[in-house]
């Protein structure tokens, strides 16, 4: 039986974390198909094509898909399922939206948010913000399994060829409607998938002092985060909040400063190569997760820090 | 218009848990149990909804152990009308937490259901959305603002772009985001009241739900843990090191 992978996409091109669903997938089973669903998304068909570990694509356009609405999408993967073993996608909020309306009506017991494929039907997840990690085993005969990300590399994106199926939509659901979407644009790089990442917390005091962050973000060519402190403050956007219910990031580089490190924050970055905490509080528990900890006023230390980045030759970007 | 609430009891999100040397679970015992933080949430609006005059009834269900009562009883004090507890030990899945939800929504009728995005033990973030699909509901998920309109519901999500809007028609599920509002306290008169209001009790065994667990838990163990770091002097010396030790910069 076949795996079975919805992209997420935004009708002209993949989202990120598609790659790294895909190679989760494929650890799941070889014979990965992908569904795409959209509207007017021919060219998004045409790139999942080409990438290697995709056996198929099918691919589906309707007006009322162009939103990606749970109640839209659930009732055509359903119908899809039959011939597929796992049902798979991202569990990020695309995902964690759609996947247990699918699961529900299969009447499938979902595993969400793996860390680790075991075997075809035994996962590795985290529990209590990512404190315990539990190994689970499916008995449900079909699968409906969401990936966590940032535990998956992405995939190549070329030497495929597969082939793409058009198939039918389902009839459009009509008590649910999109109205808008505020992306907040940015130059920099997708918290997700940033090589390094700047964090504020409370101990930023206002939003206008971020811009002590957003310059040596520019500097690292870094992705901002935020602690939910930082983010219930109003001192940032939600989309930057780091955690149990925010975002889960893997930098190489991960600059937490003004962030005391609530279990529920240190969900969201722990698992980050090298940890760098800058806090006034020597006893606050960043410290217990970081490679390298100053102790340090906020204030004086990141214009320290963007001069001594100035000094140096050369930065990796 | 009549507010179901769907609350579950967990461990206190300031406890830091351990893990049974056995790897067959969570230490429980003498352990701080408190309501789902977004639960507090979904509470919190739907009692600010009846406030406003726009419900009449705000009805809290949670499905769990015997002392999972405490957490409807806080509910209730913090302006709840009733309570139902359906009784059952162990580990019940969302999938089946969904089934005895619809049990409860046939019998009850609400218009609304509210419930936290996601609860902070298991992490899962399923029970929701799940309901809405055996309900063949709209469903509103990660909300941080919610208006009536109507006979529709506008609702601002986060979601990992930013902020979407919907519009859903009622009969609809919620699911709350930590943003929604600020959950109150409950004030000591309050909590002795709400020992006087009602609360119906019911076995999940009696409502014709299967509830076996469909996914194993063969082991559970800590994560690894990160080694030490060091303490650095000044930035001149984190620099240094981010550059020639760590290579990262």
């Amino acid at each position: 039986m076949s795996v079975l992978l919805i992209a997420e996409h935004n009708n002209k091109e993949l989202r990120p974390f598609t790659f790294n669903a895909i190679t989760a997938a494929s650890q799941i089973d070889t014979d990965l198909h992908v569904i795409l669903i959209g509207d007017n998304c021919e060219d998004v068909a045409k790139s999942l094509s080409k990438i290697s570990l995709v056996k198929k694509v099918l691919h589906v356009e309707a007006k009322y898909y162009a939103n990606f609405l749970a109640e839209n999408f659930a009732p055509l993967v359903v119908k899809v399922s039959e011939n597929y073993s796992h049902i798979v996608c991202s569990a990020n909020t695309f995902g964690k939206n759609l996947m247990p309306r699918i699961s529900a009506l299969l009447d499938i017991s979902q595993v969400s948010d793996i860390i680790k494929v075991i075997s075809p039907d035994t996962f590795l997840r985290p529990i209590y913000a990512g404190n315990a990690l539990v190994t689970v085993k499916s008995t449900d005969k079909k699968k409906c399994i969401t990936i966590r990300p940032t535990s998956f590399d992405p995939c190549e994106l070329s030497g495929g060829s597969s082939p793409i199926e058009k198939i039918e939509a389902t009839n459009e659901f009509s008590s649910s409607k999109f109205i808008k979407r505020e992306e907040v644009k940015s130059d920099r790089p997708e918290l997700g998938t940033a090589r390094v990442v700047i964090s504020g917390g409370r101990g930023m005091q206002s939003g206008d002092n971020f811009k002590l962050i957003n310059a040596i973000a520019d500097k690292l060519n870094a992705a901002i985060g935020a602690s939910r402190a930082a983010v219930d403050a109003g001192y940032i956007s939600n989309e930057h909040q780091v955690g149990q219910t925010g975002k889960v990031v893997v930098p190489d580089l991960y600059i937490a400063v003004g962030i005391s490190g609530a279990i529920q924050h240190l969900a969201g970055m722990k698992e980050s190569k090298i940890i760098v905490a800058i806090n006034k509080d020597g006893e606050a528990p960043i410290f217990s997760v970081a490679d390298y900890g100053l102790e340090a006023d906020l204030f004086e230390a990141l214009p320290q820090f963007l001069e001594e980045l100035n000094k140096l030759n050369t930065i990796q970007k | 218009m009549k507010i179901l609430v769907a609350v579950k009891r967990v461990i206190d999100y300031n406890v830091q848990i351990r893990v049974k040397e056995d790897g067959s679970g969570i230490v429980t015992e003498n352990v701080k149990m408190s309501s789902n933080p977004p639960d507090d949430n979904a509470i919190e609006e739907a009692v600010k909804i009846k406030e406003s005059g726009k419900a009449t009834e705000v009805v809290i269900v949670t499905v769990g152990e015997e002392k999972a009562q405490e957490t409807v009883r806080k509910a209730l004090a913090v302006g709840a009308d009733r309570g139902i507890h359906v009784k059952a030990d162990g580990v019940i899945e969302p999938l089946a937490v969904a089934k005895i939800l619809k049990k409860i929504v046939d019998k009850e009728k609400p218009d609304l259901i509210f419930m936290g995005k996601q609860a902070i033990d298991d992490d899962c973030n399923q029970t929701g959305q799940m309901l809405s699909a055996l309900l063949n509901w709209p469903q509103a998920t990660f909300a941080s603002k919610i208006e009536i309109k109507d006979k529709k519901l506008e609702v601002i999500r986060e979601i990992d772009e930013g902020l979407e809007t919907i519009e859903v028609h009622i009969p609809v599920i919620v699911t709350c985001d930590l943003r929604l509002n600020e959950p109150r306290y409950a004030s000591l008169p309050n909590i002795m009241k709400a020992k006087k209001k009602p609360m119906e009790t019911l076995n999940a065994s009696d409502l014709d739900v299967d509830i076996t667990p469909r996914v194993q838990q063969i082991k559970i163990e800590e994560p690894p843990k990160r080694k030490a770091g060091v303490k650095v002097a000044n930035v001149a010396e984190l620099v240094q090191k981010l550059k020639n030790e760590a290579k990262v910069i």
